[in-house]
């Protein structure tokens, strides 16, 4: 519903915005020598176009228009496919999409090869001419199979009915399927099939309301047909399925051919007995006979003998595709890049539509996502949960507190009782074992990462903005810690990632302290720049009026050195960010990173876009958020 | 005794070359409180040095200067500086920058507020206090630095060209504002310019520096000071006098920048 009515919307916003832009040009003064002056300035109306096109190329391509104006497309095209394979089979028989009658090239291919065989057996040095003699015996014998299986008159009158039968059954199919009502659905057969269908679900994710969030993947394309056309061709697929197997089950074997090949074989057998097993007549006899077999199962038929079945599977080819009607037009137009193919008990998407999921899809399973109690493995993306202010105190105060309080802690009575006393009292506080109030915190995927790259921050600039500071005014702090970080940085932080992940865990110590290192030399050469870029007369004047070394370093150095701290902190979120996410692709268990990973692994496409997209907008945010710092706590930069 | 004295002041620097250049010689000079002193001369002469070592921010290699009695050693608040350009602290407003050295001395907030309206007021800067300095044009800025400077109620106040940055008209403005407030508050000041001009107009003593060494060369005392104070500084510079003494001083000055280009050659 929704796809149909934003397919609709970019079509009017698209016309819209061009007829506009095309007036908005006429009414534009143009200047003779460089054309529109306003050129340069683009405009939202373009805007809305470009955005629309990548939006609906988009639509298009993962057959999401196909979904949001035909839903029950993608099931009846299944059932096509199933047909389609089916009759793939029989068809293949037949000249109808190859060159030649399936007995037609057999017989070509085999008499080639037996062509072969007795080219090599007669140019051979190793055989001798009893042996040649023998051999090309076999062959003509072979060869006089061929004549046996094709000749009509020898056609036994079983065989001939056989072959009737199934040209009948073929017949009635078609004759069947044509009738409205086929395939003759009972009313409890057709609950049944209702039920069935219901609990399958639709095509894609369309109940947000469905799946435990874990990483199960959902049905690409349902199965058990859902309309009355889809029936049909389920029915039909069916059928001929059957009518496929007993016609690959039928051999065209009269007494003269089994007598024959009988023969052909035994002699071959006793030849063979004669020869030792690894001389080259008894490979050569073993490869004559080999092909005797392939004749003897391959179904070659007299010329004339298929005529009617062939009729037959051409007219109900005919009459399902004639059946498919607009379906055809649905699966040209709107499945562009590959169709909807049957493969055994399945269907799947095959082409774009397959990785590029559906936005309708995409937005479905990231509502699904966002649900707290779905998530991604058990974990939310975003989410609060009350955690007792005990917790914290008792993370935040060190244990050994209570250790090194005189006394003993309790032990328990021979009653089994245990009394506490203060040292046991401590205890408990220092370990968090009590009860206060609680409080809302954040946790989920999306907050972890973000906490990740908060803290690495935080501590970056903790430790490297003083570090910075000192070494912009001191040559022995830009000498000593200089070689420091000269030897850390220019190495990519990804390159880092394993030996910290392998000594630090591969939980938020090792990724904090990674990016910890990544916002450090950052920090340290943003903060540096800015000291050692203070102008002199600044300090002199402010020495003059007074101040101390402490306050010009407070007062004057810091807040001068503060565009280039903010805008390291600027780069140093960047960097943070594209090293949290690919570390949390090497190791984790939360994150976003770690998500997109497991999701990859699982060829959810849907999941993997979601976490692209989410990964956009909080560096977007971040950048923002920055930007907005930044103008508003030195709006003096490039001013002063 | 509240007079800037300096005895045999020298000042040698050594390059990384191992040259030594005598930026100062053998200095003496006295200046009684209440004095304005103009410093004239070609680059290179050691103004700005003397400047330094009066400040505090660079010790002479030999010979003292005492204020008040008080030898010279460091930067102090008696002593406050302007610069050429200002150097006000951007992150501040107006009014905190004039605010600067009250706030490092931790004086009560709202007495100094009092101060500062007072001294914003007497640069003719009333109004905008809360102002970002950055949105000041440049002769607002140094009337900022002045108040800065003034606040501090230094003894002697130095200043480095302090005009040489501002168009010819705020210029002229700046220097009224600079007579005014020597006549107003009685301060020493030394002011070190290009301009013979403005030596003339602001200097009641007026040294002529040489360089190489730096030394003072000549030393006049002028009348056009004190009648600044009263006259337009316009009707002063089309008198008689004046003019003599600015060709002579100019004169003066090119006979030394072609005496070190001949130097040079």
């Amino acid at each position: 519903m929704l796809t149909q009515i934003v397919t609709f919307l970019i079509f009017f916003a698209v016309i819209g915005c061009i007829l506009y832009g095309r007036r908005l040009i006429r009414t534009e003064k143009v200047d003779a020598v460089f054309g529109n002056p306003e050129r340069a300035r683009g405009g939202t109306h373009w805007v809305i176009v470009g955005s629309s096109f990548l939006l609906l190329i988009w639509l298009y391509y993962s057959w999401d228009i196909a979904k949001g104006f035909y839903p029950k497309s993608a099931n009846e095209l299944c059932q096509v496919a199933k047909v389609n394979d089916s009759l793939l089979g029989l068809k293949y028989q037949f000249p109808i999409e190859e060159r030649e009658f399936k007995s037609t090239s057999q017989i070509k291919k085999e008499n080639k090869n037996l062509q072969q065989i007795l080219e090599e057996i007669q140019g051979s040095n190793e055989l001798n001419a009893q042996q040649k003699t023998d051999l090309s015996n076999f062959i003509g014998k072979t060869n006089q199979l061929i004549p046996l299986l094709t000749n009509e008159d020898l056609l036994e009158i079983e065989t001939k009915q056989k072959i009737n039968d199934i040209t009948g059954k073929i017949n009635l199919l078609t004759e069947n399927f044509q009738k409205p009502n086929y395939p003759f659905e009972t009313e409890q057969e057709y609950n049944e099939r209702k039920k069935a269908v219901d609990e399958e679900g639709g095509w894609g994710i369309v109940k947000v309301s469905a799946g435990t969030g874990s990483i199960e993947n959902t049905i690409e394309v349902p199965l058990i047909p859902a309309t009355k056309r889809g029936l049909k061709f389920d029915a039909a697929a069916q059928k001929l399925n059957l009518i496929s197997d007993e016609f690959f089950k039928l051999r065209n074997h009269n007494p003269q051919f089994k007598f024959k090949i009988k023969e052909l074989k035994n002699e071959i057998k006793s030849y063979r007995k004669e020869l030792d097993s690894e001389d080259l007549a008894s490979t050569y006899a073993k490869n004559i006979v080999k092909i005797a077999r392939r004749i003897e199962f391959a179904s070659i038929y007299p010329p004339n003998a298929l005529d009617k079945m062939q009729d037959a599977i051409i007219k109900f080819d005919d009459a399902q595709k004639v059946a498919q009607g607009g379906l055809r037009l649905i699966d040209i137009f709107l499945f562009p890049a590959g169709t909807i193919v049957a493969s055994g008990p399945s269907c799947s998407e095959q082409g774009s539509g397959r990785w590029l999921p559906k936005p309708s899809d995409t937005f479905n399973k990231f509502a699904l996502m966002l649900k707290p109690s779905v998530g991604y493995k058990d974990i939310p993306l975003l989410w609060i949960d009350m955690v007792d202010v005990s917790k914290m105190i008792g993370f935040i105060l060190p244990d050994w507190i209570a250790d090194i309080l005189p006394g003993e802690y309790p032990v328990h009575t021979k009653d089994g009782i245990v009394k506490q006393n203060f040292k046991g009292y401590v205890l408990k506080i220092v370990t968090g074992d009590f009860e206060l109030f609680k409080v809302p915190v954040p946790y989920g995927h999306i907050w972890d990462s973000f906490m990740r790259v908060f803290l690495g921050l935080v501590f970056g600039i903790i430790i490297g903005v003083p570090l910075g500071l000192f070494m912009g005014l001191n040559r022995f702090a830009k000498g000593f810690f200089d070689p420091l970080i000269e030897l850390y940085r220019p190495v990519p932080p990804l390159a880092w990632a394993p030996l910290i992940i392998s000594v630090l865990g591969i939980d938020n110590t090792g990724k904090v302290f990674l990016l910890f290192m990544v916002s450090l030399s950052i920090m340290i050469i943003s903060a540096r720049a800015g000291a050692s870029g203070t102008q002199l007369s600044k300090i002199h004047a402010a020495h003059s009026l007074g101040a101390s070394k402490k306050q010009i370093l407070r007062y004057v150095i810091f807040p001068n050195s503060l565009p280039e701290i903010l805008t390291g902190i600027r780069v140093a979120v960047g960097m943070c960010w594209g090293t949290l996410v690919a570390a949390e692709f090497l190791a984790g268990t939360t994150g976003i990173g770690f998500v997109e990973n497991v999701a990859k692994k699982y060829f959810q496409y849907e999941v993997i876009w979601i976490t692209i997209f989410i990964m956009g907008m909080l560096g977007l945010l971040f950048d923002v958020t920055l930007r907005k710092i930044i103008d508003k706590t030195i709006p003096w930069r490039g001013k002063g | 005794m509240s007079d800037l004295v300096s005895q045999n002041l020298n000042m040698i620097f050594k390059t990384p070359k191992g040259e030594t250049v005598h930026a100062l010689k053998d200095l003496n000079f006295t200046l009684k409180k209440g004095e304005l002193l103009t410093v004239l001369g070609p680059s290179g002469c050691g103004k700005t040095t003397l400047l330094n070592i009066t400040a505090g921010f660079i010790k002479p290699t030999s010979g003292n200067i005492t204020l008040n009695d008080k030898e010279i050693d460091g930067p102090g608040v008696e002593r406050g500086m302007v610069f050429q350009q200002g150097a006000l602290f951007e992150w501040l407003t107006v009014a905190e920058n004039v605010n600067f050295g009250l706030r490092m001395k931790n004086e009560d907030p709202v007495k100094t507020q009092k101060k500062v309206d007072e001294w914003l007021e007497i640069v003719g800067l009333k109004g905008f206090g809360n102002t970002p300095t950055y949105q000041l044009s440049g002769g607002m800025q140094q009337r900022v630095a002045l108040a800065r400077c003034l606040i501090n109620d230094p003894d002697l106040i130095l200043m480095d060209e302090p005009l040489g940055a501002l168009d010819a008209l705020t210029r002229e403005k700046m220097q009224s504002l600079v007579l005014k407030i020597w006549k107003e508050t009685g301060k020493t000041i030394i002011l070190i310019t290009h301009s013979v001009e403005e030596a003339l107009l602001l200097g009641e003593r007026l040294y002529v520096m040489a360089p190489r060494p730096g030394r003072i060369h000549k030393e006049y005392n002028l009348p056009f000071a004190s009648m600044g104070l009263k006259e337009d500084l316009r009707e002063i510079k089309k008198n008689k006098e004046f003019s003599e003494k600015r060709e002579e001083i100019l004169e003066m000055i090119w006979n030394m920048e072609e005496e070190i280009m001949g130097k040079d050659n």
